[in-house]
């Protein structure tokens, strides 16, 4: 039984991450400032119920996620990206290892990721079909255990690992276009190496 | 080669913090003598961090005020 008393003290720090959350979820700042002041809202009358002791940021991720879907979802400007980019495991690391390894140094590695913008990672994240962004949010992101997204998500671990390896690999693939128009990369789609073949 | 396919499937169950100690410890064995292996691996991480240190957002100070307000008149 927590304290209502002690919620701003404990919850109001948090807020950066809420919105961050929320931003990625809604994709746009308006409906984000309203889905966070709604989840907090909640979160307050609701404080009550939450055991102390318990991952207090999960506790107000699963209230932003249910809110999100009963109250915004529907009314989403975007449309909804429902494909997939279906691509093998490693995807980036396969064409784009490789470059660091022979065209760089070995402090390259920074550089190349240095390449990709902050608003590149956002979009990557944001264009992904909504199951696998919550599954990719909450554990890249967030940094959530597969058990918390489970619980947060209201869906089984083996469904959350699952979505989080498409997730992923699709967030490369959209990260390699990137890549590709900041010119590391070609365009697709040359051989690869089977096997990842740095030498160092 | 087998040991290497093994450990690339682990990969991310390894970053994610989601294997017991024993398989943990198996991977970071392999990891020490496997170059390419530790590549692939120190790759995912870098990936990883750079994903969420870009993915912040500063919540508006108007609405952190406006929150604050409303849970007062709340409470």
């Amino acid at each position: 039984m927590a304290d209502q008393a002690k919620f701003a003290e404990q919850a109001m720090p948090l807020m950066d991450s809420l919105y961050s959350g929320a931003m990625r979820m809604t994709r746009n700042p308006a409906d984000a400032e309203d889905l966070v002041q709604e989840t907090y809202l909640r979160a307050y009358r609701g404080f009550g119920g939450f055991q102390e002791g318990t991952n207090l940021k999960a506790w107000l991720f699963r209230i932003l996620t249910n809110t999100y879907i009963n109250s915004y979802r529907a009314k989403q400007r975007r449309p909804e990206q429902t494909e997939l980019d279906e691509v093998e495991d490693l995807f980036l690391y396969r064409r784009l290892g490789g470059v660091e390894a022979a065209r760089l140094s070995r402090s390259a590695e920074d550089e190349l990721m240095d390449t990709f913008s902050e608003a590149e990672v956002k979009a990557a994240v944001e264009d992904l079909p909504e199951n696998f962004r919550m599954a990719v949010l909450l554990a890249d992101v967030e940094g959530f255990s597969y058990k918390e997204i489970a619980e947060i998500l209201e869906i089984p671990i083996g469904t959350v690992m699952s979505r989080l390896h498409r997730g992923r690999k699709a967030l490369q693939a959209r990260l390699f276009d990137y890549a590709v128009s900041h010119g590391l990369a070609d365009r697709p789609s040359e051989p690869v190496p089977a096997v990842p073949a740095t030498e160092r | 080669m087998a040991e290497c396919n093994e450990t690339l499937r682990e990969l991310y169950q390894f970053l994610d913090g989601e294997l017991t100690d024993a398989d943990r410890h198996h991977i970071q064995q392999h990891l020490d003598d496997c170059s390419p292996c530790l590549a692939a691996f120190d790759f995912e991480a870098e990936l990883r961090l750079v994903v969420r240190n870009r993915c912040v957002d500063t919540v508006p100070d108007a609405l952190r005020d406006r929150i604050a307000r409303a849970i007062e008149e709340a409470g």
